[in-house]
């Protein structure tokens, strides 16, 4: 069906001119290896120049083009038409974030969550470059390994019914990056995060419906980053009891 | 200290994960077992139970401790379940109230399961 056309529904939103985000649809030309960046690509080279999306490397590495493809969500770049012969496509912004533009969504609460949690290597003890690197078991570089693959798309906050309940919540990107920096043999900062970890906000907030792992492009797997996170914190709880942590 | 400065409390939720982990075990691997037992192949006349061997398990200090257990732990799972839908279906009113009801009762449940237990 290579010179048929393909009909894909766009969500349009300019809040200059729009009260609301509405649908708007347009006949692309489709072709097997064509993705959802390509379609919105002709979109905004042949037919509406003003389509408003986010993307860049077209290679799912750096993270810019989530959005909700038939209400899941997806990276239009790693998304191909094909698979939706039979069922239509439908485009919308990253759902649990407000929108900004068309298919932009704002996710600085996201950023801001990235950066809470603190996500760097802090030394309790400063190391001088002059003692060389610090060395890593393949043991210890496989305990957070897979936690650190994610590329901060957002999918996993726009599949997480608890963060779309109440974005207090951390959520599972956020939560992960902190577990992926605990876990880390060079880390020396677990006691300026375990505060997150324990709190309602944090690990606590998550009720392990699993979607977010479900839909991680990278197959980061959040959700059992935040089950790790929830024994740390039962451990840590008892500890506490018994003995008391010194104020941070 | 966060990097925001926010300052983030404990929650208390590690003492009812446990509960709700333990029954989760429970519920999972014996539940289903004793439903079959007691609720289909006893009454069905499949399986045969007398009052007194079910009396002596009961009258056992291990067969009370497991008595105990396959009651009270899904108790606390099932009302932490519950507990935790309320939120997800939005019903977030008087939160406090809901939490001492359903944790309160399994609670109770477990206490009372307890002396009915120690007093066969
Ligand atoms: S954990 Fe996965 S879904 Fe979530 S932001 Fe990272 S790569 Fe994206
Ligand atoms: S364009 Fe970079 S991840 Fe899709």
């Amino acid at each position: 069906m290579n010179s048929a056309m393909m009909r894909v529904k766009v969500q349009r939103y300019r809040p200059e001119q729009d009260d609301a985000p509405f649908m708007q649809e347009f006949e692309v030309p489709y072709a097997d290896d064509m993705s959802i960046i390509d379609a919105l690509h002709y979109i905004k080279d042949n037919l509406d120049g003003t389509l408003s999306y986010r993307w860049s490397c077209r290679m799912a590495i750096c993270g810019s083009c989530g959005y909700m493809v038939n209400g899941v969500p997806k990276l239009g770049c790693k998304t191909f038409l094909r698979d939706y012969l039979n069922t239509g496509i439908t485009v919308e912004s990253l759902a649990n974030f407000p929108i900004e533009r068309d298919l932009v969504a704002d996710i600085g609460d996201f950023v801001e969550k990235l950066e809470e949690i603190k996500p760097y290597i802090i030394r309790q003890d400063a190391v001088s470059v002059d003692d060389g690197e610090h060395l890593q078991t393949p043991a210890q570089l496989t305990r957070y390994r897979q936690y650190s693959l994610c590329i901060n798309c957002g999918l996993c906050y726009a599949a997480c019914p608890q963060y779309g309940l109440n974005n207090e919540f951390m959520g599972p990107a956020a939560l992960t990056l902190l577990h992926r920096y605990n876990q880390d043999s060079r880390d020396q900062g677990r006691d300026e995060r375990i505060d997150i970890v324990n709190a309602e906000e944090g690990v606590w907030g998550c009720t392990f419906v699993g979607y977010c792992s479900e839909v991680c492009p990278k197959g980061v797997d959040p959700a059992s980053a935040i089950q790790q996170g929830k024994v740390e914190s039962s451990t840590d709880f008892v500890m506490s009891k018994l003995r008391p942590r010194r104020p941070s | 200290m966060s990097k925001s400065g926010k300052t983030y409390h404990r929650a208390d939720e590690p003492i009812f994960w446990g509960l709700f982990g333990a029954g989760g075990v429970v519920a999972a691997f014996a539940t289903p077992a004793l439903i079959l037992i007691t609720g289909i192949l006893v009454p069905l006349g499949v399986l045969q139970l007398d009052y007194a061997s079910v009396n002596a398990f009961a009258s056992n200090w291990l067969g009370k401790i497991i008595l105990l257990a396959v009651i009270a732990f899904p108790m606390w799972h099932a009302c932490h379940r519950i507990f935790h839908a309320m939120h997800d279906l939005k019903i977030d009113t008087a939160r406090g109230f809901f939490k001492l009801f359903w944790y309160g009762m399994a609670f109770v449940v477990s206490i009372a399961a307890g002396a009915y237990l120690i007093a066969i």
